[in-house]
């Protein structure tokens, strides 16, 4: 029972952190159709920038409140290195996918080398906060904090995306720019500002797993982002482009079938069964778990 | 009627020197996938009145209308109140005051009507919910509804309540009534001829008891070309050029029933 306690847990930490960055990825590919390969690099950055705060600057030192000022650091940096993406790269290739999957693959490969350039390869130990230290007792089992507190953000984040989505007036520009981008300029709005603020809050998104996945794994390494991506990809086509709560669902999913699969039967086998789902939802549903979501964003 | 808005904002903006079209669109021409889709067109919306985009099926009518609102890429000229806003984004021409009605109606089906109606708010406009429900109560009956789940003729009251929220400087109207019931044709009909009393109107429509009611000039598309430009009515009294220019007789058109 504990057992299972503790992996569920594990799931949920884990589905969290793939939550926040599909979630940016599945709203930016719903709404301009871009591919953003480079979504990785901004996990990268919020990681070592939320590391390198902790380090260097004061207010983001020890373990109380400190953390908070790392994790607030991290999410700023890779906002904003988000941002920049947006205007350097992806607003100039506007319309042109094929460029753009080029220019964000080669951030995805730059971002991580030049984080090793400077820092090295080697995982730099990433600083615990106090409430993320020990266990909490779930039904017999001793659930490490720092999953709990992985799953209360991605919890207010998931909280926040509805809100924004169902609420604001970009949010209603994102849904009706999610069906039909063309009828929404036609109305007189530039897409092109929600799109950028779409990328910014993905970015924020994203790097904020980077700088809690750090407590996830105790560690930052380069290549982190990469490696989640991939799954993040994953969520995205389960879930379906462009669904807040298809997203939600399909990250507990992905990561609960890894985490079950690699405890009960070989270490690995998780992601390959986690790849058997993606072949099975795309055999049998275009819009993957969600229905309709092409036209339903939240 | 009332104050022309079109007019009203022309002067403001010491826009279009009187005598000059509100919509003027010279050589234009557009090429989709290798196809020469639009040949250079030249046509004019007056500043006021409803002015009829004929021709038969796939000439090239809706193609032109999108490519005025830079929605299809083209050369040539478009000019607005006697500026030049070929250049412009698309969001930028509507945004200074054109309203659309698309063919297949661009309604937002995720969307609720009355989010459809709001995301056509205009920032410091004056959204006309007022004359919007007058006209179609049943987008205020409806307004929780998703536009999705709403008859087509409900969407294209819709799409047309949309356009109608905000006051513009022109209407862009493309064939309103196809695949309509006749009520609903009759409805539609009378939300057009209501609309173009405000402000001047650009219309694509085959139903030409709808053109014969509304429209004040036509003109005529075939190939890709404009083959005829003159009064609607004076066109329409001609059976025989109006047979030979749109492919329908009158006897046929009278079959199709009055717009009202
Ligand atoms: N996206 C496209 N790709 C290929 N061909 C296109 C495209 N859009 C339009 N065309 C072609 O351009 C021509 C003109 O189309 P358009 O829709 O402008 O005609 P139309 O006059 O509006 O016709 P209808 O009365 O049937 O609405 C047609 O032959 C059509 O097949
Ligand atoms: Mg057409």
């Amino acid at each position: 029972m504990s057992t299972v306690v503790l992996l569920l847990a594990t799931g949920l930490g884990l589905g969290a952190l793939y939550f926040l960055i599909a979630s940016g990825l599945s709203l930016i590919f719903g709404l301009m159709d871009v591919l953003n390969f480079a979504h990785g690099a901004f996990l990268t950055v919020g990681g070592y920038a939320a590391w390198w705060a902790s380090v260097h600057l004061p207010f983001a030192a020890g373990g109380g409140w400190g953390f908070l000022g790392a994790v607030a650091f991290g999410t700023a940096a890779g906002t904003a290195a988000a941002f920049l993406v947006e205007l350097l790269a992806i607003r100039p290739l506007y319309g042109r996918h094929r460029e753009q999957i080029l220019v964000t693959v080669g951030l995805s490969l730059a971002v991580p080398a030049l984080v090793q350039g400077i820092w090295g390869a080697d995982p730099l130990t990433f600083p615990r906060p106090d409430i993320a230290r020990g266990t909490v007792g779930v039904l017999g089992a001793a659930v490490p904090r720092d999953r709990l507190l992985l799953v209360a953000v991605a919890a207010a984040v998931l909280g926040g995306l509805l809100l924004f989505v169902r609420r604001t007036r970009y949010g209603l520009i994102v849904r009706a720019g999610v069906e039909d981008r063309a009828m929404v300029t036609a109305l007189g709005i530039d897409v092109r500002k929600a799109f950028t603020l779409v990328f910014a809050i993905g970015g924020a998104a994203a790097s904020l797993a980077g700088a809690l996945g750090g407590l996830y794994f105790g560690v930052v390494t380069p290549t982190q982002g990469v490696s989640l991506l991939i799954f993040a990809f994953i969520v995205v086509v389960i879930g379906g482009t462009a669904s807040i709560t298809g997203c939600a669902l399909a990250s507990v999913a992905v990561a609960m079938i890894q985490q079950f699969a690699n405890y009960y039967t070989v270490a690995g086998l998780g992601d390959i069964a986690v790849v058997a789902v993606l072949a099975a939802v795309l055999l049998t549903r275009q819009g993957g778990l969600t229905t309709r979501t092409a036209e339903r964003v939240a | 009627m009332t104050e022309k808005p079109g007019a009203a904002a022309a002067a403001a903006e010491g826009g279009a020197l009187p005598g000059e079209p509100l919509l003027r669109v010279r050589g234009l021409h557009v090429w989709i996938e290798g196809s020469h889709i639009l040949q250079g067109v030249d046509l004019a919306v007056p500043a006021s009145g409803v002015t009829a985009l004929l021709g038969r099926n796939g000439v090239g009518k809706t193609t032109a209308v999108k490519a005025v609102l830079g929605l299809v890429p083209r050369t040539g000229e478009v000019l607005l109140e006697g500026r030049d806003i070929t250049a412009r984004p698309t969001h930028e021409i509507t945004a200074s005051g054109v309203g659309y009605v698309p063919e297949d109606r661009g309604v937002f089906n995720g969307l609720t009507v009355a989010e459809n109606l709001r995301l056509a708010e205009r920032p410091r406009g004056r959204p006309r919910y007022g004359l919007v429900h007058e006209l179609f109560p049943e987008l205020r009956k409806r307004a929780g509804q998703a536009a999705g789940t709403l008859s087509g003729g409900q969407q294209q009251m819709l799409a047309i309540g949309r356009a109608l929220l905000n006051e513009n400087r022109l209407l862009v109207v493309d064939e309103p009534t196809k695949g309509l019931a006749p009520r609903v044709v009759a409805e539609v009909a009378d939300a057009v001829a209501r609309a173009a009393a405000g402000v001047p109107v650009l219309l694509v429509e085959q139903n030409l008891a709808l053109v014969r009611r509304v429209a004040d000039e036509a003109v005529v598309l075939d190939a890709g070309r404009v083959v005829h430009t003159g009064p609607a009515a004076e066109l329409l009294e001609d059976a025989e050029r109006t047979r030979e220019l749109l492919g329908v007789s009158r006897a046929h058109n009278a079959e199709e029933g009055e717009g009202r």
